[in-house]
């Protein structure tokens, strides 16, 4: 069943006078649990196409359905219930609340969707476990490093089982060995829990991990290539 | 959700200095609201004790077609048989002490000095007259059957230039309306440590004043104390009589509570003004901090925290600001009004005709705090909204553009 589908989608922002078309018209339909890696030159769209996937944006024009439900005309209170607990999110920039710990980080959208404070526990263990960063379960992420942070920010996406995470150059900021377990990470958590990744990402090395390759340029896909992961 | 008050603890921990001086702001404001609120408080049941004390009593009983302003010694215009009446007063159970009185004006003349001053025909063995007898700073008493002696307050006696034992002349109005004018010597000087009584009040035995303004066995007035004034309705009611009219300490006055009541209203105002002031403070800290947290915000609203939780997060932030200037405030206020109140706020002469005492002892009731707490509590949260509502409102896509 596919997790996410977006129909003939179009993205334009204005800045004053400025008019630009981000996407124009994209088609795409995106099946449980794939390792998709979205690519392209800087500009070509795929940051605007992860918001809209993600509910954090709304097409110009278009459709997009997540879980089969049309997301694009619903307003911000339902986007962010239509976000909570069924789309995670991880960003370049690690974005970790830094007044929490690792592990009040994890367990925030557990809070979020009410979930009970046993469960809690039970969930960021496991998840803490998940990406081998358990002894530094009560650290902020100022005492973390880059990758440490990023691992911190795949539990927290990860944290209420939803049907799909998306991440946005999610090694760029790190170095070779820590972008590869970060890539790792991802890869063994959507072959062990089936969930969906789709990552945008400009960097050779993080490409190899992806099983399908779809290429964007000047806001519409060129090529959707789709095979073995080569790692 | 105490997650949100955790994070909002924390939020202001990020930055201690900041929060701590916004908080600061607040807690001074309060503390000054709180300190006038009892200064004027103060003001007031000091001006209200005092003219009680010296002026007014709880109760008088006085002719119906009595004068005040005119100080009228026609003998239709005063009590008849004041010892007799003041004595069954002063029978009644609530009643301290009751004694009549006699008010005249005059003119005190000494060498080339002369100036307008009110007589008052007192009994000066009464107990009603013990703020006089103890404020007595030199020389000694009146005794009831003086025939030349008087007493003149401190202030006079420095304008006029005198002492105790020397002569001043006074000219007396009389009920037919002649003046008469004798010689009189200064038995003693005192002090009420209040400019306005004692500038313009001059004593004399009661028999003495009668004899010299031609009103035998009649007085102005009959002044009366009670034990507790809360009792001065249930005396009101067993004095009524067709002849005099009874008037009681709140109708005679009256300018002080009216000027009460403005005095409060004006505070009202005061009190917006000093919070508006530390409001703007508070909501500047929250503003930056609101700006600061861009991207956190967009993040927390990317993983779904609904636009209420995060509202409510910057709330518990400004909660918590202005609980700690309400605490710091309260302290701050406390210990001001306690020295205040120990020390007192000199006013001196102020010129005014009501009776301020000389010094201003600041009294704090519990409703005064309260209500100043409460309000700048509310003003506080309600300035803490706006900030919160700009929080609120940010697009979690900020979440993903941009960089640190
Ligand atoms: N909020 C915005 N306002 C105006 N223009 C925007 C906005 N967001 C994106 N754009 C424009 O839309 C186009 C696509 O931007 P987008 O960020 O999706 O590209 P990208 O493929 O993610 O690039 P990069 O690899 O550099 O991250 C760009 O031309 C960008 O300038
Ligand atoms: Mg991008």
């Amino acid at each position: 069943m596919e997790v996410t589908k977006i129909e003939n989608v179009t993205r334009i922002f204005r800045v004053g006078d400025v008019e630009t078309q981000a996407l124009r018209g994209v088609n795409l339909s995106i099946e449980n649990g794939e390792f998709t890696a979205l690519v392209g030159p800087s500009g070509s769209g795929k940051t605007t196409l992860l918001q809209l996937i993600g509910c954090l944006d709304q097409p110009t024009s278009g459709n997009v359905y997540i879980n089969g439900k049309d997301v694009s005309k619903l307003n911000r209170n339902q986007r962010a219930d239509m976000r909570r607990g069924t789309i995670g999110f991880i960003f370049q920039f690690f974005a970790l609340i830094p007044t929490l710990t690792a592990y009040e980080n994890i367990e925030m959208p557990l809070l979020l969707v009410g979930e009970s404070a046993s469960k809690r526990k039970e969930r960021v263990t496991e998840l803490l476990e998940a990406v081998e960063l358990t002894d530094r379960a009560h650290h902020r992420p100022d005492q973390l490093s880059g990758g440490q942070q990023q691992r911190v920010a795949i539990a927290r996406a990860l944290a209420t089982r939803p049907s799909l995470i998306l991440a946005d150059e999610p090694t760029a900021n790190l170095d070779t060995p820590n972008g590869k377990q970060v890539m790792e990470t991802m890869t063994r958590l959507n072959r062990e829990t089936g969930v969906t990744f789709v990552f945008a990402t400009h960097d050779p090395r993080v490409i190899q991990y992806a099983r399908r390759v779809i290429t964007l340029r000047d806001g519409v896909i060129i090529e959707n290539h789709s095979g073995e992961a080569q790692v | 959700m105490n997650q949100l008050v955790k994070m909002a603890i924390r939020d202001l921990g990020r930055n201690r200095r900041r929060s701590f001086f916004s908080s600061l702001a607040l807690g001074l404001g309060l503390a000054l609201m709180i300190t006038m609120a009892a200064v004027i408080k103060g003001e007031m049941s000091g001006a209200m004790d005092t003219t009680i004390r010296l002026q007014s009593g709880h109760l008088q009983i006085r002719a119906k077609s009595y004068e005040e302003s005119k100080t009228s010694l026609k003998w239709e215009d005063l009590v008849e048989n004041p010892v007799e009446i003041a004595d069954q007063i002063a029978s009644l159970d609530p009643v301290l002490a009751a004694s009549p009185r006699l008010f005249a004006s005059g003119i005190v003349s000494v060498r080339d000095k002369s100036t307008g001053v009110r007589i008052f025909g007192i009994d000066p063995l009464s107990e009603v007259n013990a703020p006089y007898r103890i404020g007595l700073i030199e020389g000694s008493f009146v005794n009831a059957d003086d025939r030349e002696g008087v007493l003149i307050g401190q202030p006079l006696a420095e304008k006029l230039g005198v002492k105790v034992g020397e002569q001043i002349n006074l000219s007396i109005n009389t009920s037919d309306g002649d003046v008469n004018e004798q010689v009189f010597i200064i038995r003693g000087i005192y002090s009420t440590r209040t400019n306005a009584f004692d500038s313009l009040t001059v004593f004399l035995p009661i028999a003495k004043a009668q004899t010299i303004t031609k009103t035998e066995n009649h007085a102005s007035t009959i002044f009366v104390l009670l034990k507790d004034k809360n009792q001065t309705d249930a005396v009101i009611s067993a004095l009524q009589s067709s002849r005099y009219e009874v008037l009681d300490w709140i109708n005679m006055n009256d300018l002080i509570i009216k000027t009460e009541e403005m005095a409060n209203s004006y505070m009202n105002l005061f009190y917006l003004i000093v919070l508006g002031i530390t409001a703007t403070v508070i909501v500047n800290t929250l503003i930056m901090s609101v700006f600061e947290r861009t991207r956190e915000i967009g993040i927390l609203s990317a993983i779904g925290m609904k636009s209420r939780s995060i509202m409510a997060m910057f709330l518990a932030e400004t909660s918590l600001l202005a609980i700690g200037g309400i605490v710091m405030g309260v302290i701050l206020g406390l210990f001001a009004v306690g020295y205040l109140a120990k020390v007192g706020i000199y006013v001196g002469n102020m010129g005014l005709t009501m009776l301020f005492g000389n010094y201003i002892y600041p009294e704090l009731t519990f409703a005064d705090a309260l209500k100043t707490t409460i309000f700048a509590f509310i003003i506080t949260l309600l300035a803490g909204i706006y900030p919160a509502v700009i929080a609120s409102r940010m697009e979690p896509v900020q979440a993903m553009r941009g960089g640190k």
